[in-house]
């Protein structure tokens, strides 16, 4: 194959070659495919750690998140949303201050809380908490949202992304260890016109 | 004297005879091009040349120093602007040399649109030329990773959040670019590997097949109005035109591209002296979530098409529009391969450059202004001006305490000074009533949110009450022209409103 191609695009080649013993030449162009096929057989080979080396990041999916603290739940007052901090469990020497992680608890009740990803669910900058007029307000394209984690005003198509979380003694545990984005932490959801009012209906 | 020239000469003999430069170096430099291409309009593309070998230097130089790892980068940055010996200076010449060599690119690329320079035998001049382009700005933004500031930092995010879109193998893409689960060691390490290896081996490679096809098809003749591109006659028309109105490259046309360059890198330089380097900003720790992060100059123009996006556009239009708008670039010459190459008979093609440029410039002006912006620090920085409380009531006080507690001054600006999210509130009593004003604040809508839940029924009252007082002093607030007639008639005593006696007249 690789000889008709060459034979035909490269006529001048040929005429050179035409000189001489026909078989002699057609065995040297089977010498040359076989080195071809020889060096496209070991290409494949390598391909395939190469590739996986290159693919390993997105094969590690589950075993990237875990269980974590976030401290004792006393330092989290009932009624309030406050940041709490903590290191991604995931990590590398070399990753410096990345994996310092901030989070938003917001302890609802006793033994109830809501823990949000600081990351606007928009395009992942980080949100601000305002305790005054009870919103997030993101710093980038204006994202805007409830107490709650709900989703305000501006760009963003969901509400704020939150942890799993649990209780473990006196400490609250989170699930934690992925970048929250819309692929990995939840579906879109289709935004509802009027969703202003929603403070009148309850 | 005679002797070293004669030595000198021996030497390059000696080179020559087994290099066999001289040859195809002669024939590049003598070839004919037509004369009135000898011309200040087309030094551009020499000069973006020359400013990627200036910033593979420049790098080179800072690459001697800087420590390309997540937890040091931010550090030696730092120890080059402040430390070493004039490493300051280099940092700013790599800066200020990239934002030239976009800008150069931008100016280049519109130049051959206008004089016709993609149209036959030179499409895939045109065509390596979009690559080149991109991988212009794919350095221009993995530089700004190199940084490794916050900005750095959560640009790394927003790109991760526009991959997270892409259906069903965006959460591949997002590990495959962060390297692991978020934007960590890995992350920056292969951002250093695409900004110092893989954009540039390619960009040097595109750059070097795109100066070939220059040389071996010529450079484009300057467009004459009704000088019609035919593929039939095209390259007679040009062998003509160099070789009976033609002047050799060298030294007719090249001394502009060498009086550019140099006067380009002359004002990379002044602008790296008097400006210096850019940043580093904060460091790049994501704990510290008190930053407005911003992307640079050249990609604010996205930043803001994002923010005005309807939300339920927002995903398709971040995947489509830039294959769309790739896709449409290499299409260019495809579409418009022959005909007339002189700009006064290609309205359609100023149409096209002069909407571009003025919408790019507008985005990129709303992106430095980013209007749609809450201003973080509004509502405790910009205190209310006096002038609004001078004649103000208790409770009208009161609503303005709220007015500034509640962070409404982060959105609406008063007195020239917040927010532009959301209207600006000095008159806001001419447009609304009390009642359009109490439902706005209870139930938002549009871009506000609804403030029913986090405002007591009192502190809505005073809050409606201050804004009452917003309207100046010659115009008369709003009024609801059905309600005032109703308050009319109920002041007028005596008269029976029970529904027997008919609707009061």
């Amino acid at each position: 194959m690789n000889h008709d191609e060459h034979a035909s695009e490269n006529p001048a080649g040929t005429a050179v070659a035409a000189p001489q013993d026909p078989a002699v030449v057609s065995r040297r162009w089977l010498l040359l495919n076989a080195s071809i096929a020889l060096n496209g057989l070991v290409g494949v080979i390598l391909a395939v750690p190469v590739l996986g080396f290159l693919l390993s990041p997105t094969r590690r999916g589950a075993r990237y998140r875990s269980w974590i603290s976030l401290g004792s739940l006393d330092a989290f007052p009932t009624g309030q949303t406050r940041l709490a901090y903590y290191k991604n469990p995931y990590t590398r020497d070399w990753d410096g201050q990345t994996d310092n992680t901030a989070c938003y608890v917001r302890r609802v009740a006793e033994k109830q809380v809501q823990v949000f990803a600081v990351n606007c669910a928009h395009l992942g900058c980080p949100v601000r908490w305002f305790p005054e007029s009870q919103l997030f307000m993101c710093p980038c394209h204006g994202g805007v949202y409830y107490a709650d984690g709900e989703r305000a005003s501006g760009p963003p198509e969901r509400g704020l992304f939150t942890y799993e979380w649990k209780i473990a003694g006196d400490q609250l545990h989170i699930y934690a260890g992925q970048m929250p984005t819309l692929s990995n932490s939840a579906k879109l959801v289709q935004i509802q016109t009027g969703k202003g009012d929603r403070s009148c209906q309850g | 004297m005679p002797g070293l020239k004669q030595s000198g000469k021996s030497i390059y003999n000696w080179f020559e005879h087994r290099l066999k430069f001289e040859g195809p170096v002669m024939d590049a430099a003598l070839h004919p091009v037509p004369s009135r291409t000898a011309s200040w309009f087309y030094v551009f593309g020499s000069a973006a040349f020359t400013l990627l070998f200036f910033q593979v230097i420049t790098g080179v130089l800072l690459a001697l120093v800087y420590a390309p790892t997540a937890g040091h980068a931010w550090n030696s940055l730092n120890i080059i602007n402040h430390q070493v010996e004039l490493g300051w200076y280099i940092r700013a010449l790599h800066g200020w040399g990239s934002n030239f060599m976009v800008a150069i690119v931008l100016i280049h690329m519109c130049q051959v649109f206008l004089f016709g320079a993609h149209k036959y035998p030179r499409e895939l001049t045109w065509i390596v030329g979009v690559f080149l382009l991109l991988m212009t700005l794919g350095m221009a933004f993995t530089g700004q990773v190199m940084r490794f500031d916050q900005d750095a930092y959560w640009g790394l995010g927003i790109g991760a959040s526009i991959m997270s879109r892409v259906p069903w193998v965006g959460g591949d893409l997002v590990h495959l670019m962060l390297g692991g689960p978020i934007i960590a060691g890995a992350t920056f390490s292969r951002f250093f590997d695409l900004h110092v290896f893989i954009i540039p081996g390619a960009l040097i490679l595109f750059a070097l097949v795109h100066v070939w096809m220059v040389l071996k098809l010529g450079i484009n003749d300057w467009p004459m109005p009704g000088r019609l591109v035919h593929r039939a006659t095209y390259l007679d028309e040009y062998h003509e035109l160099t070789h009976k109105d033609g002047i050799p490259f060298i030294p007719g046309a090249f001394w502009r591209d060498l009086v550019f360059s140099g006067a380009v890198i002359a004002a990379v330089a002044v602008c790296a002296f008097v400006y210096g380097p850019f940043g580093p900003g904060g460091q790049p720790d994501p704990a510290i979530i008190q930053t407005v992060p911003k992307p640079d100059f050249f990609f604010l123009w996205i930043y803001a098409i994002l923010a005005y996006l309807p939300p339920s556009m927002e995903t398709p239009f971040m995947l489509i529009a830039p294959i769309i708008g790739i896709a449409a670039l290499l299409a260019v010459p495809f579409v418009a391969g022959e005909g007339e190459k002189s700009w006064h008979r290609r309205p359609v093609a100023i149409l096209m450059v002069s909407s571009l440029a003025i919408g790019w410039g507008a985005l990129t002006n709303l992106g430095e202004t980013t209007p749609w912006s809450p201003h973080m620090n509004a509502w405790s920085g910009d205190p209310l001006p006096v002038r609004f409380l001078r004649h103000a009531t208790p409770l009208e006080r009161q609503g303005a305490v709220i007015f500034q507690d509640k962070q409404c001054r982060n959105c609406h600006s008063i007195g020239g000074s917040g927010g532009e999210r959301g209207p600006a509130l000095d008159d806001v009593a001419t447009r609304m009533t009390p009642d359009d004003l109490r439902f706005k604040v209870v139930t938002g809508g549009g871009n506000m949110p609804a403030y029913g839940k986090n405002l007591s029924p009192p502190e809505i009252e005073a809050l409606v009450s201050f804004l009452e007082t917003l309207h100046p002093a010659n115009e008369a607030p709003a009024v609801d022209a059905a309600q005032q007639r109703i308050e009319k008639s109920e002041a007028l005593k005596g008269r029976d409103f029970s529904p027997a006696a008919g609707t009061p007249k």
